[in-house]
């Protein structure tokens, strides 16, 4: 199977989110950067297919210079290949916009599969892979959790609301956007890191693309949450905070 | 004619509570655009897919029948609609952010060379939408640039339906033009996985663990806290994922609503997905060591701090003070 994994770069969890002049963008200044989670599952999902059913994984990631190191450590985990599509502009993109560029990049490739993670951990849209499903004119599933491969296509596994699942059979090709938790992440090995050195990262521009870039919504502005309830927090040494908290959830909240 | 579309969603016990929320969002629409409010939904025959509407009634509904929709799919959904949408040619279209039009509003509104505002959380002057950014570390503000349908999802509870005995509207049928082979997916009946043991939504106490707590092997520090409070352990879903918990213990959207006494969110965010799950909780405490993480928004009390050095002075407080 030729599968085509979708990988977004996105601010590590742990980085302090502030807001750029402008209140359009974030501070991009010093911010560390990781794999959108959702989108490592799809990989190894990819990974663990290929092991399966041979073939070959394909990573495409669309963003400026500094997602290299997100598609390198893709490749350090196994990816046989990888397609940058180099834009400096993303932020100024709707989702429709991105999937655009990544249904330009993607179609050539002629893939039987084609996973992105369900959600990204920025902007948080949940929109791409559904699109990019649209595009691409291929029949798809959300949500996903476990592929099975059949005769015909495809038995995949779909997480519903409040504990609740499907099983769904589509042929393929096919687009999926995968739930984080189906399976175990594997890391990278010394060896893999070698090895993704000499791996093929083919670099295309958005421009080449020739991808229309207005977009049908438009960012106002962004800013910090407003507090819904008066949060008192209790400041001191650990040891004071703890005591304050029992003494306030004994007598004033009365939960203890 | 323009007017706003809101699509009815039933939940699989019947209920449409997230129908009326998202109902609620048209009417305050409404209000800032001048603009009907219609609805649309899908139904089998008979069904009378806008019985539970209470307040103030749509203008009209429209009951989108075809034996080809009896179940979800979201290659029919989505034919569905976009013939439904070029008749009526709605300025607005409203969905629930619902896992159902996750799946397909995204390529329905592509259809029509669109990108959904997805998770909206409140409607300004504008109209301008605010949904948030970042997990919930920043909210953003957008706009429709206009030309074509606006298509938008609306945040479970972002909403308060609106409350009053309904009264009646026009109801007209709208039957498709569906070929059993533009349906490409053949969708299984939903199951639940094996039978729950643990009940959390009946504990009093809950101690919610998250990402903070770094490794499966610090989890007795938490375990100490709760055996202390006499309080049953819950988990974001990460800590899930990785196996470290029993999947029965996340809070959350994919996981258990509860509502104790008091929970205690040790290392946890607070993402949106996780904040619907324990949000009804009578008293929450956030330990984090990040003073802008979202949980704090919702706490009643707060300890900025790390959980390493808080969790187990706290667990002291606990024992010296029972
Ligand atoms: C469709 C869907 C369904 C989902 N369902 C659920 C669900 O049911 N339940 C759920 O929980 N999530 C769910 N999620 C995931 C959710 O979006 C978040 O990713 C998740 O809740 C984050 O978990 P967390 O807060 O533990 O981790 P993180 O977001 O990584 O947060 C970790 C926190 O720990 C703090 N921290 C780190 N180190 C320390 C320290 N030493 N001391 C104190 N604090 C520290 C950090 O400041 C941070 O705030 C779902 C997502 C999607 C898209
Ligand atoms: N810039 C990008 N490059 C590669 N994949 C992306 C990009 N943006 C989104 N995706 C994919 O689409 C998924 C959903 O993203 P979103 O629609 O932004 O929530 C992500 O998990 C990725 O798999």
């Amino acid at each position: 199977m030729k599968i085509v994994v979708a990988i977004k770069q996105v601010p590590d969890r742990d980085a302090a989110i502030r807001m750029a002049p402008g209140a359009k963008e974030i501070d991009e200044r010093e911010l560390q950067w990781a794999m959108n989670e959702p989108d490592a599952y799809a990989l190894e999902e990819a990974l663990q297919l290929k092991e399966k059913h041979g073939g070959e994984v394909i990573v495409a990631s669309a963003g400026p210079e500094r997602v290299g190191t997100t598609i390198r450590e893709a490749l350090a985990k196994g990816a046989d290949r990888a397609i940058h599509i180099v834009a400096d502009d993303l932020g100024a993109r709707d989702a429709l916009g991105v999937a655009r560029l990544l249904a330009r990049a993607v179609a050539p490739e002629s893939p039987d599969l084609v996973l992105t993670g369900l959600q990204s951990e920025d902007r948080g849209e949940g929109q791409t892979g559904v699109i990019l499903a649209e595009l691409l004119g291929l029949p798809h599933a959300t949500l996903i959790l476990h592929v099975d491969r059949t005769e015909t296509g495809l038995r995949v596994k779909r997480e519903l609301e409040e504990g609740w699942h499907q099983w769904i059979e589509m042929p393929i090709p096919a687009v999926l956007t995968m739930q984080s938790g189906g399976n175990k992440l594997r890391y990278a090995t010394l060896m893999g890191i070698k090895r993704a050195k000499a791996k093929e990262l083919r670099a295309v521009s958005a421009a080449e693309l020739g991808v229309d870039a207005t977009p049908a919504i438009v960012l106002e502005g962004m800013a910090a949450p407003q507090k819904q309830k008066s949060t008192q927090i209790l400041r001191g040494s650990p040891r004071e905070a703890a005591a304050e908290l029992v003494e306030k959830l004994k007598t004033e909240a009365r939960v203890l | 004619m323009s007017c706003i579309l809101v699509v009815e969603e039933a939940r699989r016990d019947g209920s449409t509570r997230v129908f009326q929320e998202t109902l609620a969002a048209g009417r305050r629409l409404a209000e800032l655009t001048g603009l009907a409010v219609e609805a649309a939904g899908v139904g089998e025959p008979g069904r009378n897919i806008f019985a539970q509407i209470t307040g103030a009634q749509p203008a009209a509904g429209h009951a989108i029948r075809h034996e080809l929709l009896a179940a979800y799919t979201a290659d029919g959904y989505t034919l569905a609609f976009e013939q439904l949408i070029r008749r009526l040619e709605p300025r607005y279209v409203l969905f629930p952010h619902s896992y159902q039009a996750r799946d397909f509003v995204p390529g329905l509104a592509a259809r029509f060379g669109q990108a959904l505002i997805g998770d909206v959380t409140a409607i300004g002057e504008g109209p301008t939408f605010a949904r948030q950014l970042y997990q919930g570390r920043m909210h953003a503000t957008y706009r429709h640039a206009g030309g074509g349908p606006c298509f938008l999802s609306i945040q479970n509870g972002a909403f308060r339906a609106d409350e009053g005995a309904g009264g009646t509207m026009p109801v007209s049928e709208f039957t498709p033009a569906l070929e059993p082979a533009q349906i490409r997916t053949r969708p299984g009946t939903p199951f639940r996985e094996t039978a729950q043991t643990v009940d959390l939504s009946s504990a009093q106490r809950i101690v919610g663990v998250g990402r903070g707590i770094k490794d499966a092997e610090k989890l007795p520090l938490v375990e100490d806290l709760a055996g202390a409070l006499g309080a049953e352990l819950g988990a974001s879903r990460p800590i899930c994922d990785n196996g470290w918990l029993p999947m029965e213990r996340q809070v959350g959207s994919s996981g258990q609503t509860v509502a104790p006494k008091l929970y205690l969110a040790v290392g946890i965010s607070g993402a949106i997905q996780h904040l619907v799950g324990m949000k009804g909780s009578q008293c929450i405490v956030a330990i984090n060591k990040d003073p802008d993480a979202p949980i704090f928004e919702v706490a009643d009390y707060g300890i900025v701090g790390d959980l390493f050095e808080v969790v187990p002075a706290l667990t002291e407080a606990v024992k010296a003070a029972r």
